[in-house]
């Protein structure tokens, strides 16, 4: 049996979805963040079932890609249950997803997530009426504590086995007149049948001018255009509005009598964290708490780093002399070992210590509320551009990891403004480059000189931005975007969040480096490193760089921080000052920064904006990197 | 008073009239509870034209300027 959790954008379906699977799916307190959907098999009862957890969509109409996906998977017709997932505190405006779904008679439970929110708001809902009302069971649930979460699935079960349905709420006569007449020539057309949909359904979505509907015929018998037409003109006539706003408005009525009905309103009890959008959201005020919040962050993160770096590196470092004792220094056994060593430890002692801190940072952040606050703050400026504020989503995840900051663009609603994000997005520095900021730049020049990175990093990003917008003239839709409640963070949640994105590290990159390192020992034993070094030369001495860096480069473009950890073993020590003067750590770090993309960015850039556009971001970054390292080899 | 919605000031309490524009806003804005009837406070403002805070049906909504423009309200 397959389920689906359905519900609005921010109401815990993800929350659901892991209180059975284990942390797999994201979950963060932003409206969106789930675009593609994510699945899982799980047992009940005895009975194997599947869950899946479908991005969240405010209407059956769909708008963004992530909507798109949730409708189509629903409509596919494999679901054996939905599980309407609704935000108890946000109930009215959650049932006209309700009834859509009732439209489309499918096996149905409405789950009251966050009841204890819509508690404290003041939100009484009678549950037994509410499920008389709707003909489908009603689970009061508190996911993120995993109550209710057992009664939810037993009682999901039960409906898919019943394969039952809820009730068909009726519009207003005249308007339930004209469904019932277009629903009449859908049933003669057999059209339905085209899209695995009830007549009904599909009726309202014509009068709504549904997009997809109305393009995705096979048969096209112009006849139902002339007739659907007609019904559009017919419902504007009668209510001097276009038929669309017509059932909008109705469903909008029927939801607010619903949630009369079963609502009693008590007082609110007001909380602290209520009156916190008063300084972060305030005009003045939320653009110093705005950089004081990121100034702390990357301090931290700095710090903590630091502090655990140093020993740990000494520590690996110590070893290798210790093995130069019992096997010769210049067999290829010592070689591979000495590889192998060393790409451990730069896993371990250089990589680690800046990336837990950092993505646990940013997972308090997502849970807390803040990012759609960012949002708010910069629409402005990214207006100037030729963006709007939710592109902030997309970049601020790049400073995590470029691969979900991508596929966050999802969220946005013109294909320009995604095309623009991801160009944009690839070029933050992700938690893998900013190792590198932290363990070269900080660790030997001085933070300051790191802080100038993140600065030279947005100033070039905004001009590119400005550039791309020019090339691309369309205006961006404008902003529209929930900002939801402030909840406090679990720093269960959080630690688990930090652990699903540190397996990507662990599993595939920590292998990676390993690999490389042997790979490079090989290299160098063999002495065909000189080889790719010669065919970099032109480029590693129009930088100022040292011959071997050439073929670390090649490293980095398989995982960002490879580079880093390859540039040491090849200049054979980890002190790299000792090596490299200033200039050249800041145009190494520079250049590694900006040039292109690494190879899982490259691949999810080749499926969410297309194969000519990702080689014009692999070329576009190439020659900034070179163009803006030059400039620091002979400036800084 | 017709005024539209970017141009409502501070902690003021607005009808909706009208929503203009395409049909992707209106049916956006009314997923998010803005039809012709809803009642609308105006909680934030943001600096350099950019974007209004608003609550609808107990939930806080952020529109772009240009969005609110789209908005017809009526004050008083």
């Amino acid at each position: 049996m397959k389920i689906a959790l359905m519900g609005q954008q921010n109401s815990g379906k993800s929350t659901i979805f892991n209180s059975v699977a284990g942390y797999k799916a994201v979950t963060s307190n932003f409206p969106g963040k789930t675009v593609t959907y994510n699945l899982t098999k799980f047992n009940l009862f005895g009975q194997a079932l599947e869950l899946v957890d479908l991005p969240g969509t405010y209407s059956l109409t769909s708008f963004d890609l992530a909507e798109l996906e949730a409708r189509k998977y629903l409509l596919n017709g494999n679901v054996d249950v939905v599980i309407n997932v609704i935000d108890a505190s946000l109930l009215s405006r959650s049932l006209e997803l309700t009834l859509q779904l009732l439209e489309l008679k499918v096996p149905m439970v409405i789950c009251l997530n966050m009841i204890d929110e819509a508690v404290r708001k003041g939100i009484k809902i009678d549950i037994e009426k509410l499920s008389k009302i709707l003909g489908v069971p009603v689970i009061p649930a508190i996911a993120v504590k995993g109550k209710g979460i057992k009664e939810l699935f037993s009682t999901a079960y039960k409906m898919g086995e019943k394969k039952k349905i809820g009730k068909t709420l009726n519009f207003s006569k005249d308007v339930e007149e004209v469904i019932s007449q277009l629903s009449a020539q859908i049933k003669e057309k057999q059209i339905s049948k085209e899209f695995n949909v009830p007549e009904r359904f599909l009726a309202i979505k014509y009068l709504e001018n549904d997009h997809y509907f109305m393009e995705n015929f096979k048969n096209i018998d112009k006849n139902i255009f002339k007739e659907i037409n007609y019904f559009q003109n017919l419902l504007k006539e009668v209510h001097n509005r276009p038929s669309d706003v017509v059932i909008s408005s109705e469903r909008h009525h029927l939801s607010m009598n619903i949630y009369e009905s079963v609502v009693s309103l008590t007082k609110p009890h007001a909380s602290l964290i209520d009156y916190l959008d008063n300084v972060l959201m305030h005009p003045i005020l939320g653009y110093i708490f705005l950089a004081f919040i990121f100034y702390l962050f990357f301090n931290l993160v700095f710090n903590v780093g630091k502090i655990v770096e140093e020993p740990l590196l000494n520590y690996f470092y110590s070893i290798i002399p210790l093995i130069g004792k019992s096997i010769n220094t210049g067999t290829l056994l010592f070689s591979v070992i000495s590889g192998i060593i060393q790409g451990l430890a730069g896993g371990i002692a250089i990589v680690l210590p800046y990336l837990f801190p950092f993505l646990f940072g940013l997972a308090i952040l997502e849970d807390l509320g803040y990012l759609p606050r960012i949002a708010f703050l910069m629409d402005a400026f990214l207006h100037k551009i030729g963006l709007h504020g939710k592109a902030i989503i997309p970049f601020i995840l790049g400073y995590g990891c470029t691969v979900p900051a991508i596929m966050a663009t999802r969220i946005l609603e013109s294909e320009r403004d995604r095309f623009i994000t991801s160009v944009l997005a690839a070029m933050i520095p992700c938690a893998a480059r900013m190792t590198i900021i932290f363990a070269l730049v900080a660790f030997y020049i001085s933070p300051k000189a790191a802080f100038a990175i993140y600065i030279l990093n947005i100033i070039v990003i905004i001009i590119s931005g400005k550039i791309l917008s020019r090339l691309l003239p369309e205006i961006t839709p404008g902003m529209i975007l929930e900002i939801p409640a402030y909840h406090i963070p679990s720093i269960k949640v959080a630690f688990a969040k930090t652990w699903l994105r540190m397996k990507e590290f662990i599993f595939v990159a920590w292998p990676l480096l390993i690999v490389g390192s042997t790979i490079l020992s090989l290299l160098q034993y063999y002495k065909m490193d000189m080889l790719i070094n010669n065919f970099f030369s032109p480029l590693t001495s129009l930088l100022g760089l040292p011959l071997v860096v050439g073929t670390t480069l090649i490293f980095g473009v398989l995982r960002k921080e490879l580079s880093m950890l390859m540039l040491i073993q090849a200049i054979g020590t980890s002190n790299v000052a000792a090596v490299m003067s200033t200039t050249q750590i800041m145009t190494f770090t520079i250049f590694v920064i900006f040039y292109v993309p690494c190879v899982a960015t490259i691949a999810v850039l080749w499926k969410e904006i297309g194969s000519k556009r990702t080689l014009f971001t692999v070329a576009f970054t190439f020659v900034l990197a070179v163009i803006l390292a030059t400039i620091t080899r002979f400036v800084y | 008073m017709i005024t539209t919605l970017d141009l409502a000031k501070e902690s003021q309490r607005v009808k909706v009239v009208d929503v203009s524009g395409g049909w992707g806003i209106r049916q956006r804005l009314g997923c998010l509870g803005i039809h012709p009837g809803d009642m609308i406070t105006v909680k934030k403002s943001a600096i350099m034209h950019g974007p209004i805070l608003i609550s609808v049906h107990g939930n806080q909504v952020a529109l772009g300027r240009g969005v609110a423009r789209k908005v017809t309200v009526e004050v008083g």
